[in-house]
């Protein structure tokens, strides 16, 4: 079984292709009671920013259709908590990728410097958060401004630099190949959709924030098809996410041509889906005769 | 620690209108918990989320009471004795054990996590709420498990003419309390722990928020306290009324 998930990615090398997505998994300890992480893949980190952030105020969570909407506002420690006081905590646990926000281009270059220590296996540029003013969704809708980004982050790091891309575009390729020119190591996608809740008798909006980003099994055929897309524009390597709850969810993603995927909602469901799904996705590969997950990736004919 | 299990339902079973009370046979779960936890319980494959849920009783069976208010609630109230549930939990803090007697105060639902305390510690509880039909069967279960019952009503129809605000105070100058746990509408809380502080005594109150997780990860139900942000799930639910009413804004 070992055998059959063990993969490399950026040189990181994965026990099996199941990361935890960014704001699902806190750093990971939170989820220790119910999942081995050294069978992670690796925790995507709650977002990082220079500053702590309160994050936003009023209603952050609200369940919809086959999902769910939030609107947290990247409520962190700051960069210099996490590096003192938590990442020494997780570093020997899982490998840890530090997702990472700004509200302007040198922000992004400021935190990967910062970050570009022992412990940290990767870094993933939050260019698509939909829950924040001042910042984020910025760089992920505009193709110049998330090449800078990208740019400015790995001249300040040795770390491979990962780019969570928006979905919240016309063509995702268009931006994949921008960051891709700017020097980005990989891809991650997608970030949640921008969504909105009202609530009929108050005539108010359910989130404190108004609007919110949709994740949950509702987006998984969203994603699958902007995995599909991106993975014919690119030669990076894919993390693909969006609303994966099954090993046969995660298939798809990898016969979309993802070379890992991370879990996010799912946690919140069931604390020990990674797992799950690790085993199913094994007994899969079995029956289908593959010897390791690589030989799945982009498989899908078309 | 907190498991992820199933539990057959032993009741679902209204109590007043629209208040249900489920009993759960979950024996890990009523000896590991205590008064002020809560579980995360999956009521139906038609929903994402889990709803959190306060443990309101461990003695025969883990009982918990809820109101129906939207589809979660709804679904759950649909739910029949014989059928499994899936709960996560224990989860959260509790209220800080005291070895003499305390006074519980709370209203409508937040009576539910105080019912547990009464049955763990020594206490009198001090209960309010709109009318006859939502207090009498509070008032049924706090009768084997509290000293002293003091009941208001909105509307006068059972018990002292108005909020347990009102009552507190005389309530204070006859008895004496080692702590006071209160669990209802934050308005009340903190009017409960505006007297509390008066007369100096240590204020414990109970805080509700949604949640998605309820391991302290998605940072759906941080709160403002006075040692910074907090999470309801973790650092709570149970927070020292000082440190969260401290004249820090409310969210």
């Amino acid at each position: 079984m070992n055998e059959l998930l063990r993969t490399e990615l950026l040189g990181m090398k994965l026990a099996t292709p199941i990361l935890a997505a960014s704001g699902t998994f806190g750093f990971g300890e939170e989820f220790e009671d119910f999942v081995d992480l050294k069978r992670l893949g690796g925790v995507m980190v709650k977002c990082i920013t220079l500053k702590p952030r309160r994050g936003n105020d009023g209603v952050r969570i609200a369940e919809t259709p086959a999902g769910m909407l939030n609107a947290i506002g990247l409520e962190n420690p700051g960069v210099e908590k996490f590096l003192s006081d938590i990442l020494p905590r997780i570093k020997d646990r899982t490998n840890v990728i530090v997702n990472i926000s700004g509200s302007g281009v040198e922000d992004y270059g400021e935190l990967a410097g910062l970050l570009d220590v022992d412990g940290v296996a990767a870094i993933e540029l939050n260019i698509s958060c939909p829950n924040v003013k001042d910042g984020g969704i910025i760089f992920g809708t505009d193709e110049r401004q998330a090449a800078l980004v990208t740019a400015a982050a790995k001249r300040s790091t040795s770390k491979p630099v990962i780019v969570k891309l928006s979905p919240n575009v016309t063509d995702i390729t268009k931006i994949a190949r921008a960051v891709e020119s700017a020097g980005a190591d990989a891809l991650s996608l997608i970030n949640t959709l921008m969504g909105m809740q009202i609530n009929i008798h108050t005539r108010r909006p359910v989130l404190g924030n108004v609007t919110g980003g949709l994740s949950g099994g509702a987006i998984k055929p969203v994603a699958v098809r902007m995995v599909w897309q991106t993975a014919q524009a690119v030669n990076i390597p894919i993390i693909g996410m969006g609303g994966i709850q099954s090993a046969a969810d995660a298939a798809e993603f990898f016969l979309a041509g993802a070379k890992a995927v991370a879990v996010g909602t799912a946690n919140f469901v069931d604390p020990s889906i990674t797992m799950k799904i690790a085993d199913d996705l094994a007994t899969y590969l079995c029956g289908a005769g593959l010897k390791n997950i690589g030989e799945l990736v982009g498989k899908v004919a078309v | 620690m907190a498991r992820d299990f199933f539990a057959e339902i032993v009741a679902n079973e209204a109590v007043a209108e629209k208040v249900f009370r489920l009993t759960i046979d979950a024996p890990t779960l009523a000896e590991e918990s205590r008064a002020g936890q809560f579980v995360h319980v999956k009521i139906s494959d038609e929903l994402t989320l889990r709803r959190p849920l306060g443990i309101a009783s461990t003695a025969s069976g883990v009982k918990i009471f809820y109101r129906v208010v939207g589809r979660g609630t709804q679904l759950l109230s649909r739910r029949q004795s014989g059928e499994r549930l899936n709960i996560l939990g224990p989860l959260g803090n509790g209220f800080t054990p005291r070895g003499d007697k305390v006074l519980l105060v709370g209203g409508g639902m937040g009576l539910a996590p105080l019912l547990c305390a009464a049955e763990q510690f020594t206490a009198d509880v001090l209960m309010g709420g709109r009318n006859a039909d939502e207090v009498n069967f509070w008032r049924e279960e706090f009768h084997t498990r509290a000293e002293k019952i003091f009941l208001t009503t909105d509307d006068g129809s059972v018990g002292l003419y108005g909020f347990v605000t009102d009552a507190l105070p005389d309530i204070l100058a006859a008895n004496h309390y080692a702590a006071i746990l209160t669990c209802g509408p934050e308005v009340m809380m903190r009017g409960v722990a505006r007297l509390a502080a008066a007369k100096k005594i240590p204020c414990e109150v109970s805080f509700e928020r949604r949640m998605a997780c309820g391991l302290g990860a998605c940072l759906s139900c941080s709160v403002d306290t006075a040692d910074g942000r907090k999470k309801v799930c973790k650092d709570g639910p149970i927070f020292a009324a000082e440190k969260v009413f401290g004249g820090e804004r409310d969210e």
